[in-house]
């Protein structure tokens, strides 16, 4: 593996237990506490640390100070079809996808389209860290630190011209690589869709790792999306095209079951999925315990302030 | 066999064990809450058809040995029924337990299983022998209901399902071919 952007220090990466109790570490620094070589007992289980390669990083000001889950939770706990409808299939199964070399093709209402190498979206974008909630239509919730950059900088590079109104994203087609395709379980590829100005929103990032790694492929590597005020299938993975389009385009939850699964899918406590409640979340990694491991789900998953007002006038149950 | 039925006993127990055995080591994966409702309504599931298979098993083998066992694998579905019921309310829900009131109303999943969890609930108050000799026929009539139990829980498990109806199709196979037995042609066809 090459990168043509420079390699942090070791010194540089965060190891997952240090940034777990960063809170508690940021209190404590004046004794230096960071350098303190990780005790026997944060290392005695068996959960395996953040792996791959490291990426360099930026803090944003879109970032929160959640507390994120641990590396196990968020690459041992996945929805992805293409490996298995299990939570624990993609982990088992994903090994074969071929994530390098990788390409993505733009065209559509672009003025120029084209296509752009994985090692050119790393060295092109400066890569933010974003640590967001990640919450699932399944009313579960996670916190995620992502490594990416705003979807709007790749998009303006190819310059969208006049009609463009929608950004349909696509899925890697191939059986061989991603086994859950030899199913119908879905209609493949899984293909999804944001209205321009959702995509060109700030909060909306594409991916390229966790932790300050690259990406698992079990967590969409090379590329995926990230949009933290919808539900987590919105969030389309492993992307090889992405299209500007005049028409809003098929999603894939909403092609197979139209009565469950909008466009929009926002993360809205009010719209209950027909078979089970919004209201509230589990909260995944509180460990077991008894009247501890749910929340309240907040409107926009905590983003009502930035997001709200492109849904103005809108009936959002209707446009769930 | 004087050991078997202790033996079937604690054979049943394995799976509780290991679920409480997990979740003292914290070795139920990233969602142990899930997969404790995931693993108890599975075992309630399997018992429930447990039970149901006594029957037919009697009439292949000629022997009457697996009758002894369906009362205790049916109370063994109950209990584990109640545990998955249990890891609902207190665990996933929680705080938020007065969901579940609001649940069973409005979610035809959760309505069908809690209907189903009523009747293993009858049926498990009246497995006593002094139930059964208080209830004399009626009793027989009572016990029908299993039929409706099966039914309405592997419902349940096919509406619960997102997209991969392969797993509860699995069960419904196996309950059909177990009630198969039950209608009257077939049952001809044994004698
Ligand atoms: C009021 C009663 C019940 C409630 C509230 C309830 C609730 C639930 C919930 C929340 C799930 C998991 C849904 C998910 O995937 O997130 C589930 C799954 C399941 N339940 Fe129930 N349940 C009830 C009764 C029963 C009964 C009586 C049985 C069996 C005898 C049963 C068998 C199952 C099975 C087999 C599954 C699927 C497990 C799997 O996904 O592998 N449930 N139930």
């Amino acid at each position: 593996m090459s990168y043509r952007y420079k390699q942090p220090k070791p010194s540089e990466i965060t190891p997952e237990s240090i940034y777990k109790r960063r809170r508690e570490l940021l209190k404590a620094a004046g004794f230096g506490a960071t350098l303190l070589p990780l005790s026997p007992s944060l290392m005695a289980d068996s959960e395996e640390g953040p792996q791959g390669s490291a990426i360099k990083a930026s803090k944003s000001p879109l970032s929160s100070d959640l507390e994120p889950n641990s590396w196990n939770d968020i690459t041992t706990y996945n929805n992805f079809y293409e490996f298995g409808t299990g939570k624990g299939d993609p982990a088992r199964n994903a090994h074969t996808l071929q994530a390098k070399p990788w390409t993505v093709t733009v065209s559509g209402e672009v003025d120029e389209p084209g296509q752009i190498s994985l090692e050119d979206v790393m060295s092109t974008f400066p890569m933010e860290e974003r640590i967001y909630r990640l919450r699932c239509v399944e009313a579960w919730s996670m916190v995620v630190p992502w490594v990416g950059f705003p979807l709007a900088e790749l998009i303006k590079r190819f310059k969208p011209n006049s009609r463009a109104k929608y950004v349909a994203f696509k899925t890697l087609y191939d059986p061989q690589q991603m086994p859950g395709q030899r199913r119908a379980v879905l209609p493949w590829p899984y293909v999804e869709g944001l209205r321009l100005d959702e995509a060109m929103h700030p909060l909306t990032i594409l991916a390229t790792g966790i932790y300050g790694r690259e990406l698992p492929n079990q967590n969409g590597a090379p590329l995926r999306l990230v949009v933290p005020w919808k539900y987590g299938f919105k969030s389309i993975k492993s992307i090889v095209s992405i299209e500007l389009t005049e028409e809003q385009p098929p999603t894939s939850w909403n092609l197979a079951i139209p009565s469950e699964y909008g466009f929009y899918a926002n993360v809205n406590p009010e719209v209950d999925h027909p078979r089970w409640s919004q209201a509230s979340e589990r909260v995944i990694g509180s460990g077991f315990s008894l009247f501890g491991n749910r929340r309240e789900t907040d409107p926009f998953n905590g983003y009502a302030e930035q997001v709200a007002s492109m849904y103005k006038g809108m009936d959002l149950s209707r446009h769930f | 066999m004087p050991w078997s039925k202790p033996f079937v006993f604690l054979l049943c127990l394995t799976p509780f064990g290991l679920l409480v055995w997990g979740a003292v080591n914290n070795d139920l994966g990233a969602d142990p809450t899930n997969e404790i409702t995931h693993q108890t309504g599975t075992w309630a599931l399997r018992f429930l058809l447990a039970s149901l298979a006594m029957t037919p098993l009697r009439k292949l083998l000629g022997s009457a040995w697996p009758i002894r066992f369906r009362r205790m694998l049916g109370l063994f579905a109950f209990f584990y029924a109640t545990m998955h019921l249990a890891t609902y309310v207190f665990v996933d829900l929680g705080l938020y337990w007065p969901q579940v009131l609001e649940d069973v109303v409005k979610r035809p999943f959760i309505t069908v299983g809690f209907a189903a969890w009523l009747i293993l609930l009858a049926l498990a108050v009246t497995s006593t022998r002094g139930m059964q000799r208080r209830l004399g026929r009626q009793w027989a009539r009572l016990h029908k209901l299993v039929y409706l139990a099966i039914g309405l829980v592997i419902l349940h498990f096919l509406w619960l399902v997102k997209a991969d109806l392969r797993e509860p199709l699995i069960y419904a196979a196996v309950a059909l071919v177990l009630l198969a037995f039950r209608v009257k042609p077939l049952k001809m066809l044994r004698h």
